[in-house]
Protein backbone atom coordinates (compact mmCIF):
# COMPACT_ATOMS: atom_id res chain seq x y z
CA UNK A 1 0.00 0.00 0.00
CA UNK A 2 1.15 3.42 -0.75
CA UNK A 3 0.39 6.63 1.66
CA UNK A 4 0.36 10.23 0.30
CA UNK A 5 2.88 11.20 2.79
CA UNK A 6 5.30 8.38 4.92
CA UNK A 7 4.08 7.87 8.17
CA UNK A 8 6.63 8.99 11.13
CA UNK A 9 8.04 5.64 13.28
CA UNK A 10 6.27 5.36 16.83
CA UNK A 11 7.14 7.65 18.73
CA UNK A 12 9.38 6.48 21.61
CA UNK A 13 11.22 9.43 23.08
CA UNK A 14 9.89 11.33 26.35
CA UNK A 15 9.15 14.70 26.10
CA UNK A 16 12.60 16.53 27.22
CA UNK A 17 12.90 17.29 30.61
CA UNK A 18 9.91 14.79 31.61
CA UNK A 19 11.04 11.12 31.71
CA UNK A 20 8.20 10.30 33.66
CA UNK A 21 5.59 11.09 30.25
CA UNK A 22 5.10 9.41 27.04
CA UNK A 23 6.35 10.40 24.22
CA UNK A 24 4.42 13.44 23.98
CA UNK A 25 3.37 12.59 19.90
CA UNK A 26 1.37 10.34 21.53
CA UNK A 27 -1.18 12.44 23.69
CA UNK A 28 -1.34 14.52 20.35
CA UNK A 29 -2.18 11.65 18.17
CA UNK A 30 -4.60 10.65 20.75
CA UNK A 31 -6.58 14.17 20.88
CA UNK A 32 -6.29 14.87 17.49
CA UNK A 33 -5.92 11.09 15.17
CA UNK A 34 -6.46 8.23 17.54
CA UNK A 35 -6.33 5.52 15.48
CA UNK A 36 -2.68 6.73 13.03
CA UNK A 37 -0.53 4.88 10.96
CA UNK A 38 3.37 4.77 11.63
CA UNK A 39 5.93 3.14 9.92
CA UNK A 40 8.28 0.29 10.96
CA UNK A 41 12.07 -0.44 11.00
CA UNK A 42 11.79 -2.02 7.71
CA UNK A 43 9.71 0.23 5.44
CA UNK A 44 6.54 -1.38 6.54
CA UNK A 45 3.43 0.14 8.22
CA UNK A 46 1.06 -0.34 10.88
CA UNK A 47 -2.12 1.07 12.66
CA UNK A 48 -1.09 2.76 16.10
CA UNK A 49 -4.35 2.94 19.04
CA UNK A 50 -3.77 5.64 21.43
CA UNK A 51 -7.03 6.18 23.08
CA UNK A 52 -8.57 4.08 26.11
CA UNK A 53 -11.31 2.59 24.54
CA UNK A 54 -10.10 1.80 21.12
CA UNK A 55 -7.07 -0.39 22.73
CA UNK A 56 -9.54 -1.99 24.81
CA UNK A 57 -11.52 -2.45 22.00
CA UNK A 58 -8.61 -4.49 20.28
CA UNK A 59 -7.04 -6.19 22.69
CA UNK A 60 -10.74 -7.48 23.95
CA UNK A 61 -11.62 -8.44 20.71
CA UNK A 62 -9.66 -11.85 19.30
CA UNK A 63 -10.69 -11.22 16.17
CA UNK A 64 -7.28 -9.15 16.95
CA UNK A 65 -4.57 -12.38 16.18
CA UNK A 66 -1.92 -12.57 18.65
CA UNK A 67 0.09 -15.20 16.54
CA UNK A 68 3.09 -14.20 14.86
CA UNK A 69 2.79 -16.60 12.01
CA UNK A 70 -0.14 -14.99 10.78
CA UNK A 71 0.50 -12.72 7.36
CA UNK A 72 1.04 -9.31 7.94
CA UNK A 73 1.85 -9.37 11.92
CA UNK A 74 3.89 -6.17 12.60
CA UNK A 75 6.63 -8.04 13.05
CA UNK A 76 9.15 -5.44 12.09
CA UNK A 77 10.82 -3.39 15.40
CA UNK A 78 9.69 -6.37 17.63
CA UNK A 79 12.07 -7.38 20.45
CA UNK A 80 11.98 -10.15 22.48
CA UNK A 81 10.31 -13.77 22.05
CA UNK A 82 9.93 -12.18 18.18
CA UNK A 83 10.87 -15.10 16.50
CA UNK A 84 7.81 -17.63 15.28
CA UNK A 85 9.51 -21.02 16.12
CA UNK A 86 8.39 -22.62 19.25
CA UNK A 87 6.92 -19.20 20.58
CA UNK A 88 5.23 -18.82 23.80
CA UNK A 89 1.66 -18.79 24.58
CA UNK A 90 1.85 -14.72 24.07
CA UNK A 91 2.02 -15.33 20.45
CA UNK A 92 -1.31 -17.96 20.12
CA UNK A 93 -4.63 -17.76 19.42
CA UNK A 94 -7.18 -19.57 21.31
CA UNK A 95 -7.51 -22.44 21.43
CA UNK A 96 -4.15 -23.24 21.47
CA UNK A 97 -3.45 -19.66 23.97
CA UNK A 98 -6.70 -20.60 26.08
CA UNK A 99 -5.47 -24.44 26.57
CA UNK A 100 -1.25 -23.81 27.17
CA UNK A 101 -1.93 -20.63 29.65
CA UNK A 102 -4.40 -22.50 31.76
CA UNK A 103 -1.25 -24.74 32.21
CA UNK A 104 -0.04 -22.64 34.57
CA UNK A 105 -2.63 -19.92 35.60
CA UNK A 106 -2.94 -21.95 38.95
CA UNK A 107 0.51 -21.04 39.61
CA UNK A 108 0.26 -17.40 39.61
CA UNK A 109 -3.91 -17.10 41.32
CA UNK A 110 -3.82 -14.24 43.60
CA UNK A 111 -4.31 -16.77 46.99
CA UNK A 112 -0.99 -18.82 45.50
CA UNK A 113 0.93 -15.79 45.24
CA UNK A 114 -0.42 -14.26 48.40
CA UNK A 115 1.35 -17.28 50.15
CA UNK A 116 4.86 -16.31 48.52
CA UNK A 117 4.11 -12.21 50.28
CA UNK A 118 6.34 -13.82 53.12
CA UNK A 119 8.89 -15.53 51.11
CA UNK A 120 9.32 -11.88 48.91
CA UNK A 121 9.24 -9.97 52.10
CA UNK A 122 12.61 -12.07 53.36
CA UNK A 123 14.27 -12.05 49.90
CA UNK A 124 13.55 -8.21 50.00
CA UNK A 125 14.70 -7.56 53.77
CA UNK A 126 17.82 -9.55 52.82
CA UNK A 127 18.92 -7.08 50.03
CA UNK A 128 18.07 -4.46 52.08
CA UNK A 129 19.81 -5.63 55.03
CA UNK A 130 23.29 -5.45 52.30
CA UNK A 131 22.41 -2.16 51.41
CA UNK A 132 22.17 -0.76 54.73
CA UNK A 133 25.97 -1.98 55.34
CA UNK A 134 26.76 0.63 52.51
CA UNK A 135 25.35 3.51 54.09
CA UNK A 136 27.30 6.27 53.23
CA UNK A 137 28.39 5.46 49.74
CA UNK A 138 26.06 5.74 46.54
CA UNK A 139 24.29 2.21 45.76
CA UNK A 140 22.49 1.15 42.27
CA UNK A 141 19.13 0.88 43.20
CA UNK A 142 18.40 -1.43 39.82
CA UNK A 143 21.46 -3.50 40.76
CA UNK A 144 21.11 -4.04 44.43
CA UNK A 145 17.39 -4.35 44.68
CA UNK A 146 14.83 -3.58 41.62
CA UNK A 147 16.12 -6.58 39.36
CA UNK A 148 17.50 -9.05 42.05
CA UNK A 149 14.08 -9.15 43.88
CA UNK A 150 11.95 -9.92 40.55
CA UNK A 151 15.07 -12.22 39.64
CA UNK A 152 15.44 -14.16 43.07
CA UNK A 153 11.14 -14.74 42.93
CA UNK A 154 10.93 -15.78 39.08
CA UNK A 155 13.94 -18.47 39.66
CA UNK A 156 12.82 -19.56 42.62
CA UNK A 157 9.11 -20.59 41.07
CA UNK A 158 10.22 -22.04 38.31
CA UNK A 159 12.87 -23.98 39.74
CA UNK A 160 16.15 -21.93 37.83
CA UNK A 161 19.52 -22.06 39.45
CA UNK A 162 19.85 -18.06 40.85
CA UNK A 163 23.26 -18.72 40.12
CA UNK A 164 22.47 -18.39 36.29
CA UNK A 165 20.79 -15.54 36.48
CA UNK A 166 23.76 -13.38 35.00
CA UNK A 167 23.31 -15.38 31.95
CA UNK A 168 19.70 -14.91 31.62
CA UNK A 169 19.82 -10.84 32.78
CA UNK A 170 22.83 -10.12 30.09
CA UNK A 171 20.56 -12.02 27.48
CA UNK A 172 16.79 -10.55 28.16
CA UNK A 173 19.06 -7.28 28.24
CA UNK A 174 19.98 -7.87 24.71
CA UNK A 175 16.74 -9.38 23.57
CA UNK A 176 14.86 -6.27 24.78
CA UNK A 177 16.90 -3.72 23.41
CA UNK A 178 15.89 -1.88 20.56
CA UNK A 179 18.90 -0.78 19.40
CA UNK A 180 21.52 -3.60 19.34
CA UNK A 181 21.50 -5.24 15.50
CA UNK A 182 19.49 -8.07 14.79
CA UNK A 183 22.13 -10.11 13.94
CA UNK A 184 23.26 -10.12 17.75
CA UNK A 185 19.67 -10.34 19.11
CA UNK A 186 19.47 -13.37 16.66
CA UNK A 187 22.98 -14.59 18.63
CA UNK A 188 20.91 -14.16 21.96
CA UNK A 189 18.09 -16.27 21.79
CA UNK A 190 19.84 -19.02 19.98
CA UNK A 191 22.15 -18.72 23.24
CA UNK A 192 19.03 -18.88 25.42
CA UNK A 193 17.53 -21.31 23.49
CA UNK A 194 20.55 -23.46 24.19
CA UNK A 195 20.82 -22.47 27.41
CA UNK A 196 16.88 -23.63 28.23
CA UNK A 197 17.02 -27.15 26.22
CA UNK A 198 19.96 -28.11 28.75
CA UNK A 199 18.24 -26.69 31.75
CA UNK A 200 14.90 -28.27 30.77
CA UNK A 201 16.43 -31.62 30.14
CA UNK A 202 18.28 -31.52 33.48
CA UNK A 203 15.01 -30.98 34.77
CA UNK A 204 13.79 -34.24 32.50
CA UNK A 205 16.15 -36.52 34.78
CA UNK A 206 15.36 -34.78 38.25
CA UNK A 207 12.10 -32.63 37.87
CA UNK A 208 12.01 -30.43 41.43
CA UNK A 209 8.50 -29.32 43.30
CA UNK A 210 8.55 -25.75 40.89
CA UNK A 211 6.76 -24.63 37.75
CA UNK A 212 8.92 -26.08 35.44
CA UNK A 213 9.11 -29.50 37.40
CA UNK A 214 5.29 -30.24 37.69
CA UNK A 215 4.90 -29.01 33.10
CA UNK A 216 7.40 -31.65 33.34
CA UNK A 217 5.35 -34.26 35.30
CA UNK A 218 1.72 -33.83 34.60
CA UNK A 219 2.24 -32.07 30.81
CA UNK A 220 5.05 -33.45 29.51
CA UNK A 221 5.20 -37.21 30.49
CA UNK A 222 1.48 -36.86 29.62
CA UNK A 223 1.80 -36.66 26.43
CA UNK A 224 0.35 -33.08 26.50
CA UNK A 225 3.15 -30.63 25.50
CA UNK A 226 6.54 -31.75 24.28
CA UNK A 227 10.24 -30.31 25.94
CA UNK A 228 10.59 -27.62 23.37
CA UNK A 229 7.07 -26.16 24.46
CA UNK A 230 8.23 -26.64 28.63
CA UNK A 231 11.68 -24.51 27.02
CA UNK A 232 8.74 -21.98 25.45
CA UNK A 233 7.35 -21.43 29.17
CA UNK A 234 10.41 -21.20 30.88
CA UNK A 235 11.41 -18.46 27.98
CA UNK A 236 8.66 -16.61 28.24
CA UNK A 237 7.90 -17.12 32.45
CA UNK A 238 11.65 -15.43 32.58
CA UNK A 239 11.93 -12.86 30.41
CA UNK A 240 8.39 -11.88 30.92
CA UNK A 241 8.78 -12.13 34.99
CA UNK A 242 12.06 -10.11 35.07
CA UNK A 243 12.89 -7.02 33.65
CA UNK A 244 8.88 -5.85 33.84
CA UNK A 245 8.67 -5.67 37.74
CA UNK A 246 12.47 -4.80 37.64
CA UNK A 247 11.88 -1.58 36.03
CA UNK A 248 8.53 -0.79 37.89
CA UNK A 249 10.48 -1.15 41.49
CA UNK A 250 13.51 1.83 39.40
CA UNK A 251 10.65 3.73 38.28
CA UNK A 252 8.37 3.56 41.24
CA UNK A 253 11.35 4.23 43.78
CA UNK A 254 12.50 7.35 42.10
CA UNK A 255 8.71 8.93 41.26
CA UNK A 256 8.38 8.64 45.29
CA UNK A 257 11.68 9.62 46.08
CA UNK A 258 10.46 12.80 44.44
CA UNK A 259 7.68 13.18 46.15
CA UNK A 260 7.55 13.61 49.75
CA UNK A 261 4.09 14.49 50.31
CA UNK A 262 2.92 11.15 48.40
CA UNK A 263 5.51 9.06 50.35
CA UNK A 264 4.83 10.73 53.10
CA UNK A 265 0.98 9.52 53.37
CA UNK A 266 2.33 6.03 52.10
CA UNK A 267 4.42 5.62 55.20
CA UNK A 268 1.84 7.00 57.54
CA UNK A 269 -1.08 4.85 55.83
CA UNK A 270 0.30 1.56 54.56
CA UNK A 271 -2.88 -0.16 53.76
CA UNK A 272 -2.90 2.75 50.09
CA UNK A 273 0.06 1.13 48.95
CA UNK A 274 -1.90 -1.01 47.22
CA UNK A 275 -3.94 1.53 45.69
CA UNK A 276 -0.72 3.54 44.86
CA UNK A 277 0.94 0.40 42.96
CA UNK A 278 -1.88 0.31 40.83
CA UNK A 279 -1.73 4.04 40.25
CA UNK A 280 2.15 3.71 39.40
CA UNK A 281 1.38 1.25 37.24
CA UNK A 282 -0.86 3.50 35.63
CA UNK A 283 1.80 6.23 35.25
CA UNK A 284 4.68 4.62 34.34
CA UNK A 285 3.05 2.33 32.05
CA UNK A 286 7.00 0.56 31.00
CA UNK A 287 5.78 -1.50 27.95
CA UNK A 288 6.35 1.00 25.25
CA UNK A 289 6.78 -0.99 21.73
CA UNK A 290 3.40 -2.69 21.82
CA UNK A 291 1.57 -5.07 22.36
CA UNK A 292 0.79 -5.75 19.11
CA UNK A 293 -1.60 -7.40 16.78
CA UNK A 294 -2.92 -8.53 13.12
CA UNK A 295 -6.58 -8.54 11.99
CA UNK A 296 -7.97 -11.19 10.53
CA UNK A 297 -10.89 -10.02 9.43
CA UNK A 298 -11.94 -6.28 8.41
CA UNK A 299 -12.66 -4.73 11.47
CA UNK A 300 -14.07 -1.02 11.99
CA UNK A 301 -12.10 0.61 14.83
CA UNK A 302 -13.44 4.18 15.77
CA UNK A 303 -14.38 4.85 12.19
CA UNK A 304 -11.03 3.61 10.75
CA UNK A 305 -11.39 0.53 8.36
CA UNK A 306 -8.87 -2.02 9.43
CA UNK A 307 -8.72 -5.26 6.92
CA UNK A 308 -7.90 -8.22 7.61
CA UNK A 309 -3.75 -8.59 7.67
CA UNK A 310 -3.33 -5.26 8.50
CA UNK A 311 -0.93 -4.77 11.65
CA UNK A 312 -2.17 -2.66 14.59
CA UNK A 313 0.61 -1.48 17.58
CA UNK A 314 -1.37 -0.28 20.47
CA UNK A 315 0.51 2.37 23.05
CA UNK A 316 -0.85 1.43 26.58
CA UNK A 317 1.08 4.29 27.80
CA UNK A 318 -1.40 6.53 25.96
CA UNK A 319 -4.22 5.03 26.76
CA UNK A 320 -3.32 5.14 30.87
CA UNK A 321 -3.07 8.87 30.15
CA UNK A 322 -6.42 9.16 28.74
CA UNK A 323 -8.18 12.20 30.03
CA UNK A 324 -12.03 10.71 29.15
CA UNK A 325 -11.06 7.85 32.04
CA UNK A 326 -8.35 8.88 33.97
CA UNK A 327 -9.01 13.26 35.65
CA UNK A 328 -5.84 14.99 35.47
CA UNK A 329 -4.25 11.86 33.64
CA UNK A 330 -0.54 13.76 33.93
CA UNK A 331 -1.04 13.83 37.65
CA UNK A 332 0.59 10.79 39.81
CA UNK A 333 -2.05 10.73 42.30
CA UNK A 334 -1.50 8.05 44.70
CA UNK A 335 -4.74 7.94 46.19
CA UNK A 336 -6.38 7.79 42.61
CA UNK A 337 -9.97 6.21 42.63
CA UNK A 338 -10.26 4.31 39.71
CA UNK A 339 -6.40 3.66 39.07
CA UNK A 340 -7.27 -0.02 38.72
CA UNK A 341 -8.74 0.78 35.30
CA UNK A 342 -5.26 0.85 33.66
CA UNK A 343 -4.42 -1.26 31.12
CA UNK A 344 -0.61 -1.68 31.95
CA UNK A 345 -0.73 -5.16 32.35
CA UNK A 346 -2.67 -5.27 28.73
CA UNK A 347 -6.85 -6.13 28.38
CA UNK A 348 -8.46 -8.97 26.97
CA UNK A 349 -7.39 -12.86 27.23
CA UNK A 350 -3.73 -12.37 27.02
CA UNK A 351 -3.83 -10.01 30.06
CA UNK A 352 -0.65 -10.33 31.98
CA UNK A 353 -0.61 -14.05 33.84
CA UNK A 354 1.72 -12.60 36.45
CA UNK A 355 -0.33 -9.54 37.50
CA UNK A 356 -1.17 -10.94 40.96
CA UNK A 357 2.73 -11.37 41.48
CA UNK A 358 4.05 -8.11 39.87
CA UNK A 359 1.70 -6.46 42.59
CA UNK A 360 2.89 -8.21 45.41
CA UNK A 361 6.20 -7.54 44.61
CA UNK A 362 5.36 -4.09 44.01
CA UNK A 363 3.69 -3.81 47.21
CA UNK A 364 6.20 -5.64 49.39
CA UNK A 365 9.60 -3.10 47.85
CA UNK A 366 7.60 -0.06 47.66
CA UNK A 367 6.52 -0.39 51.14
CA UNK A 368 10.03 -1.49 52.74
CA UNK A 369 11.90 1.17 51.06
CA UNK A 370 9.67 3.68 52.73
CA UNK A 371 10.02 1.80 55.98
CA UNK A 372 13.58 1.11 56.51
CA UNK A 373 15.00 4.32 54.00
CA UNK A 374 12.70 7.38 54.72
CA UNK A 375 15.46 9.47 53.47
CA UNK A 376 16.18 7.35 50.16
CA UNK A 377 17.04 10.25 47.53
CA UNK A 378 18.54 10.24 44.45
CA UNK A 379 22.49 10.28 44.21
CA UNK A 380 22.56 12.31 41.00
CA UNK A 381 20.58 15.05 39.35
CA UNK A 382 17.86 13.82 36.69
CA UNK A 383 19.49 14.33 34.24
CA UNK A 384 22.31 12.07 35.04
CA UNK A 385 19.23 9.16 35.53
CA UNK A 386 20.29 6.75 32.14
CA UNK A 387 16.41 6.10 31.08
CA UNK A 388 15.70 3.05 28.79
CA UNK A 389 14.25 4.65 25.33
CA UNK A 390 16.07 2.39 23.69
CA UNK A 391 14.38 -0.41 25.44
CA UNK A 392 11.03 -1.47 24.51
CA UNK A 393 10.34 -1.85 28.65
CA UNK A 394 10.43 1.70 29.74
CA UNK A 395 12.74 2.09 32.92
CA UNK A 396 16.45 3.07 34.24
CA UNK A 397 19.27 1.48 33.58
CA UNK A 398 20.76 2.70 36.55
CA UNK A 399 19.54 4.64 39.69
CA UNK A 400 22.58 5.57 42.18
CA UNK A 401 21.06 6.54 45.56
CA UNK A 402 22.40 7.65 49.14
CA UNK A 403 20.23 8.20 52.37
CA UNK B 1 -28.20 -7.78 42.26
CA UNK B 2 -27.67 -11.44 40.45
CA UNK B 3 -24.31 -12.28 39.07
CA UNK B 4 -23.88 -14.76 36.37
CA UNK B 5 -20.36 -16.25 34.81
CA UNK B 6 -19.55 -17.30 31.35
CA UNK B 7 -16.31 -18.84 32.85
CA UNK B 8 -15.18 -20.75 29.83
CA UNK B 9 -14.07 -17.21 29.08
CA UNK B 10 -11.98 -16.85 31.91
CA UNK B 11 -8.21 -15.96 31.79
CA UNK B 12 -7.71 -16.29 35.37
CA UNK B 13 -6.30 -12.88 35.86
CA UNK B 14 -7.13 -12.63 39.40
CA UNK B 15 -8.87 -9.01 39.19
CA UNK B 16 -12.01 -9.74 40.44
CA UNK B 17 -10.74 -11.64 43.43
CA UNK B 18 -8.44 -9.29 44.16
CA UNK B 19 -11.42 -5.78 43.67
CA UNK B 20 -14.57 -8.54 45.86
CA UNK B 21 -12.90 -11.14 47.74
CA UNK B 22 -16.22 -11.76 49.73
CA UNK B 23 -18.15 -12.83 45.86
CA UNK B 24 -15.47 -14.32 43.74
CA UNK B 25 -12.77 -16.61 43.73
CA UNK B 26 -10.77 -19.28 41.80
CA UNK B 27 -10.36 -22.48 41.52
CA UNK B 28 -7.59 -24.90 42.67
CA UNK B 29 -6.63 -26.87 39.27
CA UNK B 30 -6.75 -23.78 37.14
CA UNK B 31 -7.28 -20.21 38.39
CA UNK B 32 -10.98 -19.83 37.09
CA UNK B 33 -13.41 -17.61 38.58
CA UNK B 34 -15.65 -19.17 41.08
CA UNK B 35 -18.48 -17.41 42.26
CA UNK B 36 -19.22 -17.73 46.04
CA UNK B 37 -21.93 -15.54 45.83
CA UNK B 38 -24.71 -14.93 43.45
CA UNK B 39 -26.65 -12.60 45.01
CA UNK B 40 -24.07 -10.45 47.23
CA UNK B 41 -25.65 -7.72 49.91
CA UNK B 42 -26.06 -4.10 48.84
CA UNK B 43 -22.37 -3.53 50.34
CA UNK B 44 -20.85 -5.63 47.61
CA UNK B 45 -22.72 -4.13 44.87
CA UNK B 46 -20.35 -1.31 43.87
CA UNK B 47 -17.17 -4.13 44.20
CA UNK B 48 -19.39 -6.04 42.14
CA UNK B 49 -19.91 -3.46 39.39
CA UNK B 50 -16.24 -2.64 39.24
CA UNK B 51 -15.01 -6.00 38.78
CA UNK B 52 -17.13 -6.61 36.25
CA UNK B 53 -15.98 -3.13 34.70
CA UNK B 54 -12.16 -4.30 34.87
CA UNK B 55 -12.36 -8.33 34.04
CA UNK B 56 -10.24 -8.53 30.92
CA UNK B 57 -12.35 -10.80 29.47
CA UNK B 58 -15.55 -9.78 29.89
CA UNK B 59 -16.70 -13.20 32.30
CA UNK B 60 -18.85 -11.15 34.74
CA UNK B 61 -22.55 -10.39 33.70
CA UNK B 62 -24.25 -8.24 36.72
CA UNK B 63 -28.08 -7.97 36.59
CA UNK B 64 -29.91 -5.41 38.26
C1 LIG C 1 4.94 -4.67 36.34
C2 LIG C 1 5.20 -5.77 35.75
C3 LIG C 1 4.55 -6.27 34.49
C4 LIG C 1 3.95 -5.61 33.45
C5 LIG C 1 3.77 -4.11 33.28
C6 LIG C 1 3.49 -6.61 32.51
C7 LIG C 1 2.80 -6.33 31.35
C8 LIG C 1 2.25 -7.28 30.51
C9 LIG C 1 1.42 -7.00 29.34
C10 LIG C 1 1.06 -5.61 28.83
C11 LIG C 1 1.04 -8.19 28.80
C12 LIG C 1 0.12 -8.40 27.59
C13 LIG C 1 0.84 -8.71 26.32
C14 LIG C 1 -0.12 -8.84 25.13
O1 LIG C 1 -1.31 -8.54 25.23
O2 LIG C 1 0.34 -9.22 24.04
C15 LIG C 1 1.64 -9.23 29.59
C16 LIG C 1 1.53 -10.57 29.35
C17 LIG C 1 2.18 -11.54 30.07
N1 LIG C 1 2.92 -11.37 31.24
FE1 LIG C 1 3.29 -9.63 32.17
N2 LIG C 1 3.83 -7.84 32.98
C18 LIG C 1 4.47 -7.69 34.19
C19 LIG C 1 4.96 -8.68 35.01
C20 LIG C 1 4.90 -10.02 34.74
C21 LIG C 1 5.39 -11.05 35.61
C22 LIG C 1 6.02 -10.84 37.00
C23 LIG C 1 5.19 -12.24 34.99
C24 LIG C 1 5.54 -13.55 35.60
C25 LIG C 1 5.77 -14.61 35.10
C26 LIG C 1 4.54 -11.95 33.70
C27 LIG C 1 4.16 -12.88 32.76
C28 LIG C 1 3.38 -12.60 31.64
C29 LIG C 1 2.94 -13.62 30.69
C30 LIG C 1 3.22 -15.11 30.76
C31 LIG C 1 2.18 -12.96 29.71
C32 LIG C 1 1.49 -13.59 28.50
C33 LIG C 1 0.04 -13.79 28.81
C34 LIG C 1 -0.78 -14.31 27.63
O3 LIG C 1 -0.40 -14.12 26.48
O4 LIG C 1 -1.82 -14.92 27.89
N3 LIG C 1 4.39 -10.59 33.60
N4 LIG C 1 2.36 -8.65 30.65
Amino acid sequence: MTLSTAPAPLPVEPPSGCPFDPPAALGALRTEQPISKISLPDGSWAWLATRYADIRAILGDTRFSSDTTVHGYPLSGMTGGANTDNRGFIRRDPPEHTRLRRMVTREFMVKRVEALRPEIQRITDELCDAMERRAGQDVDLVEELALPVPSLVISLLLGVPYDDHAIFQRLTGTLLSRTVPDDERETARLELRDYLDRLVTAKEADPGDDILGRLIVEQQRTGEITHDEVAAFAALLLIAGHETTANMIGLSALTLMRDEESAERLRQEPALIRGAVEELLRFHSIIRNGPRRVATADIEIDGHLVRAGEGVVVAVASANRDESVFADADRLDVCRPNAQHHVAFGYGIHQCLGQALARVELQVVIGTLLRRFPTLRPAVPLEKIPFRTDMSIYGCHALPVTW
Amino acid sequence: MKITLDADKCCAAGQCVLIAPEVFDQRDEDGVVVLLDAEPPAEQHDAVREAAAICPAAVIEVHA
